[in-house]
């Protein structure tokens, strides 16, 4: 029978949770291992009534070299994760701009934002880049995925983990680690899947047909060890329970700090920087439809990158109480990594060199330049912020906050996207996306979105900042801190505003793929083309 | 140019490429994370800091369930600004039975390292329930169900045992005695001779206004109203300190 | 093992190492006889899908 042992693994796992759910310690684990319980007894559902009961053996053989069904559901899981997350971020920012918007206990402030930024990063985030790294590996290995269904186990195992991680940050399931906030047992399942990734992915690069293991791969690759090994070390920690959610870090304070932080930079070099170069360094050349600028180039960004980010993350403890020694050595490390960052930022828009009016006509082309452009743009402001001086008006505030979102917002999604509508009509097989000026429209829904947001959040977090440590001629403070929270109150509005047209993009690409996949094409002028028509000469 | 070839061995060997990327990435967190556990300097020699009580781990604990952290720091940085709005600068020492820190990263709204003894129990259950009706300007959520939900006390002593297998020096008694005194310290009707010692300084007696109930509010007050009270720092000495 | 010696070690020999490698590395990348395989291998996308 098919799939009929994950079938008696997945009606075990439930059967399981039930006795968790049953002989749980405390009131949340219960709730949570009822979650678990209901999203695997549903999954074994779904696959009995799917189930198809001929002999194993009827079943016809795959002809196409490569596996792409579990690329496909990760397309449709970036998008719908990447709406979610966008939503819930428009819904914190609201709450922050009108705190009456907080539902007690469940969807207050402090449990939706972990949701928003796990949401978007790992959710939207991971699942564009276990999808694209599927992608990638197949085509420049020539080699099908490695270890068949375990790709599905991936896949799968992955969207088992967001749930898992989305509903304890609502039921109050945190360790307050950031960006690593799910608690040990959900952190235990992620590392299985995780393994089973690097599995698949590694198991891919080994079967390949081709001599050379291209450098989009290198930046993958890169990417699955060094957050498995982050997420190992950051997630130590004892649980009181087996049977409770509640677990404590074996680090303590400032050790404690530093590991977060450590893992916390490198969430962001690793994970949405390193995986989308891997992004970069295939889908741009692939759109542009001409090598990547300088190929060894790529080379020494990879390795400068990857060897300089890690030791970056102190610079989010400036003036704390961690060593100064540290301290410097992040602000050293930091402004090194602008250099990698610049030469990969070139790199990605140089391949664009004799093919410049793409930008014009491929609104695809011009999604992935801005992308590149705020690449740059947040590895320099990055830099700067890591400066102690700068640091020191800068650390607590709105500002870090912008820079955030222009480089996740800009960057991540805007990558992202293009990866998207390059993906959706190759792998259904649709000649042309439903329309390019869609894509138009998502471009400027997003790209003023980011704008109104970075340059919003840039202002309040100065202000901020300066507010707080303004002196009049008596030598007293000026402002209380209710005061300087009462000047946010305008900046929270219009940011608030700057996400909804974010989202708004979005949720036009999420039409927009939806009619590609179903194999609609509407009926519009066609884009501008290469060659304008000549002007008389004055 | 044998050298020059083995660079291609590296381009076209997937585990070497991993076991090089390995490596490449761990040279920084070694050196920057293991000196910290090594150096003598790295936390100071302070008096006065202990564990927390039952009851505070409590509070601590729904500190971290509710997202507190999010919006507000504890860590107080040594500028003029900080040090006359919140106290004085944190100390690493201050944290070191902390598991996880609480440091924080944003202040959407105040530090809150030294926020012990700065306002009544009343102050902070009102402000608790219904934030602006204290501070207009606050944009913080309303956390009234804490005052309506016990507290769980039952499993504490788990608790308490955990913290002691990652380092806090938490003693047999005050693991034998977490149940009692977890109950203890919130109701003024109790002896609480026994907390005190096992805890100096602890606050003592009703906190969320309801001494019949013993309440998450009960808890959370008790952490709040004991944050950054511990040091001593008529002992302390900056010089010591020096990192 | 304390925090002077340490820094002594890190301000010399460690970051002479450091900056050694990297040249190295550098080199490494853009030796010529690397030329020609770094061509082929930024063609790999571009073959037939």
């Amino acid at each position: 029978m098919k799939y009929g042992n994950e079938i008696v693994l997945l009606a075990l796992a439930a059967f399981a949770a039930l006795l968790g759910a049953a002989f749980a310690q405390d009131s949340q684990f219960g709730a949570h291992m009822w979650v678990l319980f209901f999203a695997l007894a549903g999954g074994a559902t779904v696959l009995l009534r799917t189930g198809n009961y001929a002999p194993a053996a009827a079943a016809p053989a795959d002809s196409s070299p490569y596996m792409d069904g579990p690329i496909r559901y990760g397309v449709i899981a970036t998008v719908f994760w990447g709406v979610t997350g966008f939503l819930v971020g428009v819904v914190v920012a609201a709450q922050l701009a009108f705190p009456d918007l907080n539902i007690e206990p469940w969807l207050n402030f402090g449990r939706l934002r972990p949701l928003h930024t796990s949401a978007v990063v790992f959710a939207f985030g991971g699942n564009a880049l276990i999808a694209t790294s599927f992608y990638v590996v197949q085509r420049t290995s020539r080699a099908r995925l490695f270890g068949g269904n375990l790709a599905w186990y991936v896949f799968w195992g992955y969207q088992l983990f967001i749930v898992m991680a989305a509903t304890g940050y609502l039921l109050g399931i945190t360790q307050s680690r950031e960006y690593a906030e799910p608690e040990w047992y959900v952190d235990i399942f992620l590392t299985i899947v995780w393994v089973a990734y690097l599995a698949v992915f590694l198991g891919t690069i080994l079967n390949r047909k081709e001599p050379h293991i291209y450098v989009a791969n290198w930046f993958y690759l890169a990417f699955i060890i060094t957050i498995a090994m982050l997420h190992v070390v950051n997630n130590l920690a004892v649980p009181a329970s087996f049977l409770g959610s509640k677990s404590y870090s074996l680090f303590s304070g400032v050790q404690d700090a530093l590991t977060q932080w450590w893992y916390g930079h490198n969430a962001v070099g690793f994970f949405l920087t390193a995986g989308f170069l891997g992004m970069m360094y295939y889908f741009v050349p692939k759109q542009v439809e001409r090598p990547v600028y300088s190929y060894r180039l790529s080379i020494i960004h990879f390795w400068s990158l990857i060897f300089l980010y890690i030791w970056a993350g102190p610079h989010h403890l400036h003036y704390t109480a961690l060593p100064d020694w540290a301290q410097t050595l992040g602000m050293v490390f930091s402004i090194m990594l602008w250099m990698p960052s610049w030469g990969g930022m070139i790199n990605g828009l140089m391949t664009l060199s004799g093919a410049w009016d793409k930008i014009r006509t491929d609104p695809i082309v011009r999604m992935m330049v801005l992308a590149i452009a705020f690449y740059g743009m947040s590895t320099f402001e990055g830099p700067m912020m890591s400066i102690k001086a700068v640091n020191s008006l800068s650390h607590y505030t709105e500002w870090t906050i912008g820079h955030v979102h222009s480089g996740a917002l800009g960057w991540n999604g805007m990558i992202t996207f293009g990866a998207i509508y390059f993906l959706v009509p190759r792998l259904w097989g649709r000649e042309r996306l439903y329309s390019l000026r869609l894509v138009t429209w998502h471009f400027w829904l997003a790209t003023l979105g980011i704008v109104v947001y970075a340059a919003v959040m840039w202002v309040a977090g100065i202000s901020q900042g300066l507010m707080w440590r303004e002196y009049d001629e008596q030598g007293f403070l000026v402002y209380s801190f209710a005061e300087s929270v009462a000047a946010m109150a305008p900046y929270y509005v219009v940011r608030t505003i700057g996400g909804l047209m974010y989202l708004a993009g979005a949720l036009v690409m999420a039409w927009n793929v939806y009619m590609t996949i179903r194999g609609h094409q509407r009926q519009e002028e066609p884009m501008p083309t290469s060659a304008p028509a000549l002007q008389p000469a004055q | 140019m044998a050298l020059l070839d083995k660079h291609k061995t590296i381009e076209k060997n997937a585990t070497l490429l991993l076991v090089g990327t390995l490596l490449v990435v761990s040279i920084g967190g070694l050196v920057q994370i293991t000196p910290l556990f090594y150096l003598e300097n790295t936390i100071e020699k302070v008096e006065g800091m202990r564990p927390y009580s039952p009851l505070e781990l409590a509070g601590r604990n729904i500190y971290i369930r509710e997202g507190c952290y999010t919006c507000h720091s504890q860590m107080i940085r040594p500028f003029r600004d900080e040090v006359e709005r919140y106290g004085h600068y944190s100390l690493a020492a201050e944290s070191m039975y902390d598991h996880p820190f609480q440091w924080g990263s944003k202040r959407t709204g105040p530090d809150l390292a030294r926020v012990g003894n700065r306002y009544s129990n009343e102050w902070h259950v009102q402000h608790l329930v219904e934030p602006r009706s204290v501070v207009p300007e606050s944009v913080m959520p309303s956390y009234a169900f804490l005052k309506e939900t016990p507290l769980a006390v039952k499993t504490i002593s788990y608790d308490l045992i955990a913290n002691r297998r990652v380092g806090v020096p938490y003693s047999d008694e005050m693991i034998a005695s977490a149940d009692a005194d977890i109950k203890a310290q919130a109701d003024p009707n109790a002896d609480t001779s026994g907390v005190l010692a096992r805890y100096p300084k602890a606050k003592l007696g009703d906190f969320d206004g309801d001494p019949a109930a013993l309440t998450e509010m009960d808890a959370l007050v008790a952490y709040l109203q004991m944050l950054g009270t511990l040091v001593d720092f008529s002992t302390y000495d900056p010089a010591t300190g020096y990192r | 093992m304390d925090y002077t010696t340490l820094r002594h070690f890190a301000d010399s020999w460690g970051l002479l190492a450091m900056t050694v490698f990297f040249i190295g590395a550098v080199l490494f990348a853009l030796r010529p006889g690397g030329k020609q395989a770094a061509e082929r291998a930024a063609q790999i996308p571009l073959k037939e899908d």
